[in-house]
């Protein structure tokens, strides 16, 4: 695929045949922002267009589990027991030893699963993005306190501290469980928060800012996020596709989010109990997380090429 | 040089004192190993008491800290609480069955990655190199614990439904596992599928880093220099290129090596895998700080000795870089 570079007329080249016609010919021609150029290259990339409609449907479909899904979580049929993917009672991924349907139970455990993924998201991004800035912008102490912080996270293994952290904190709520994922989380964020700043702050517009008498918090929330909202983006990508990820072995291993409330993980650890000739209970709850992390990765790897095309060459 | 060394080594030991104590007191506060004791009914609150007044429960956290550091020091890390069970055998057995799984599983890994790096870097955008993109990102979305379970599902049905048994899906051993060639064997034939697992992971990311570090060193100037007095095509990638390319590689292998010998907790209890992460895990579970503890300085350890390898290797292997 060829990159399309912004053209001094404000038009990718390549996009229209006569451009210089029609330029002489006074049409009018349409300035277009920075951002619409990151959306045209976004939407230029087919997967990551695909995997953000299917992270919308499965985003709605998981916000209402009451109206899409075709049984309640803890409704019992009875009639069909143990069953493997049915048309049958629209059984779709089969039911359990209780005749549960697992179609449903899966789409009340996504939303589980994607309510965890948000506020992850929400909380890493404020607490990553504001401890970066002011550690890369003002560097010192703060820099320090933060680095040295990550250096304790590094030595002893990340799982192991999360798993120690949600055993006796997490309790089974999901809201504690996305809590203690973000506070482990946002540290990788705030130190790609940090370098960039680091050298922003040497860039001549930061410069210019301070000259003009603009005020420490309005330089680097005004005038240098801006330009770290590329990285930030991409790495929250990363970020949700993890916590999607841990909080589905947490709740495996029994240390994350514990019934009543649904989870993907719980579902598979669930299914692994049954047997396994009844293979559909450990099947389907983890095709669906795979297709939403896959998703959120290929929306990731779109925003990278739409926010920073230099990466391009490289990758 | 040995003065980096060994700064950097009594940094780690402030940092390891610092989360031992963070996790020390912690778990303390959180949980009690004897905490189950007193939900039995058959348990006298004297027995109870005798077991606090001997693991000197009934002092305050600092003190256990200091009695905990002494135990460590002086007695391998001493016993768990009610059970009075020695801790160090029982670790180093874990231990052993861990580096066994890892060791093979990421020998193996490396192998394969390479090989496939390498060839995506030299045909940038062919077939092969979109097929093993697709792999590597489909690799990095599979849940550990769910890959697991669906080798299980795989393997129990095919024993199920064509009465072969291709690899055991448990444990590490059989009862009764023979000696010489047959013990080896059955341990191949249990550890499969484990290796397997862990491979998918590493061999995912591995891949990538291979390919960016080969593509990188393919467009640099020296290689063209080197095509450009002639060599031939094998020489100059074998010779020039691949060799560069791998420098990278030592130090993601080495810091990626050092966490999954804590970090192998999800296949381990999946395959119940007499380990070191499935100890962890009961451990966990029971709410014993003395073994989480002493799982937690040897893995620390561990992942502090890597991580100055792989540092260390990294100056030996590009002289550029200097310690300073």
């Amino acid at each position: 695929m060829t990159e399309q570079l912004p053209t001094a007329a404000g038009v990718p080249s390549g996009a229209a045949p006569d451009l210089t016609l029609s330029y002489e010919s006074g049409v009018e021609l349409k300035a277009r922002s920075q951002w619409a150029y990151a959306r045209m290259r976004f939407f230029r990339h087919k997967l990551a267009v695909a995997s953000l409609i299917f992270l919308i449907v499965a985003g709605v479909v998981a916000a209402f589990p009451a109206v899409f899904a075709p049984y309640s979580f803890e409704e019992f049929d009875f009639d069909h027991i143990v069953q493997g993917p049915t048309l049958d009672g629209w059984h779709l991924f089969g039911t359990d030893q209780l005749g549960r349907d697992y179609l449903s139970r899966v789409i009340f455990g996504l939303q589980t699963s994607l309510w965890v993924a948000l506020l992850v998201g929400v909380i890493a991004t404020f607490l990553g993005t504001v401890v970066g800035a002011i550690a890369g912008y003002y560097g010192g102490a703060v820099d320090n306190l933060l680095m040295r912080f990550v250096d304790l996270l590094l030595v002893v293994p990340f799982l192991v501290i999360l798993l120690v952290l949600s055993a006796y904190l997490g309790q089974g709520k999901p809201l504690r469980v996305g809590m203690i994922l973000a506070f482990l989380l946002w540290l990788g964020l705030a130190r790609i928060v940090r370098g960039v700043f680091l050298s922003l702050r040497e860039k001549e517009f930061v410069e210019a800012a301070k000259a003009a008498g603009a005020g420490d918090l309005r330089i680097m929330f005004r005038h240098m996020l801006p330009s770290t909202l590329g990285p930030i983006v991409v790495t929250l990508t990363l970020l949700i596709a993890a916590a999607i990820l841990i909080e589905a072995a947490l709740s495996f291993l029994g240390f994350g989010v514990q019934p009543p409330t649904p989870a993907l993980g719980k579902l598979i650890a669930d299914g692994q109990a049954e047997g396994f000739a009844s293979w559909w209970l450990v099947t389907f709850p983890g095709i669906v997380i795979v297709l939403v992390v896959l998703s959120i990765n290929f929306v990731g790897d779109g925003l990278r090429d739409a926010l920073d095309p230099t990466q391009r060459q490289r990758s | 040089m040995l003065t980096y060394v060994i700064r950097r080594l009594l940094f780690s030991i402030a940092v390891l004192i610092a989360a031992s104590i963070l996790v020390f007191w912690g778990m303390s506060m959180v949980t009690s190993p004897i905490g189950f004791l007193r939900e039995q009914p058959n348990i006298s609150e004297q027995t109870i008491q005798n077991i606090e007044h001997r693991k000197h429960l009934d002092r305050p956290i600092y003190i256990r800290y200091g009695y905990w550091v002494n135990d460590m020091v002086t007695n391998k890390f001493g016993t768990e609480t009610v059970s009075d069970i020695a801790i160090y055998p029982d670790l180093k057995r874990a231990l052993v069955h861990t580096l066994q799984l890892v060791l093979v599983a990421e020998l193996l890994a490396i192998l394969v990655a390479v090989v496939i790096g390498v060839y995506s870097a030299l045909r940038q955008y062919s077939v092969f190199d979109y097929t093993a993109t697709t792999f590597s990102f489909v690799g990095l979305a599979i849940p550990v614990f769910w890959l697991a379970l669906m080798l299980q599902v795989l393997f129990v049905n095919i024993y199920l439904w064509f009465d072969v048994r291709i690899f055991y899906v448990a444990s590490l051993s059989s009862v009764d596992p023979g000696h010489g060639l047959n013990y080896a064997l059955d341990r191949a034939q249990h550890l499969a599928l484990p290796v397997m697992v862990l491979m998918v992971a590493s061999i995912a990311s591995y891949s990538r880093y291979m390919r960016a570090s080969m593509l990188e060193v393919v467009n640099s100037d020296y290689v063209r220099t080197a095509r450009a007095k002639g060599l031939d095509e094998k020489r100059v990638t074998m010779k020039h290129a691949f060799r560069n390319a791998l420098i990278p590689m030592v130090t993601i292998v080495a810091l990626n090596f050092g966490g999954l010998l804590g970090g192998v907790v999800v296949t381990e209890s999946v395959f119940a895998l007499d380990g070191m992460g499935l100890y962890f895990i009961t451990k966990l579970n029971a709410g014993d700080p003395y073994p989480v503890m002493a799982f937690l300085m040897v893995t620390a350890v561990f992942v502090i000795i890597f991580n100055l390898i792989a540092d260390l290797a990294y100056g030996w292997l590009d002289p550029r870089v200097r310690y300073d």
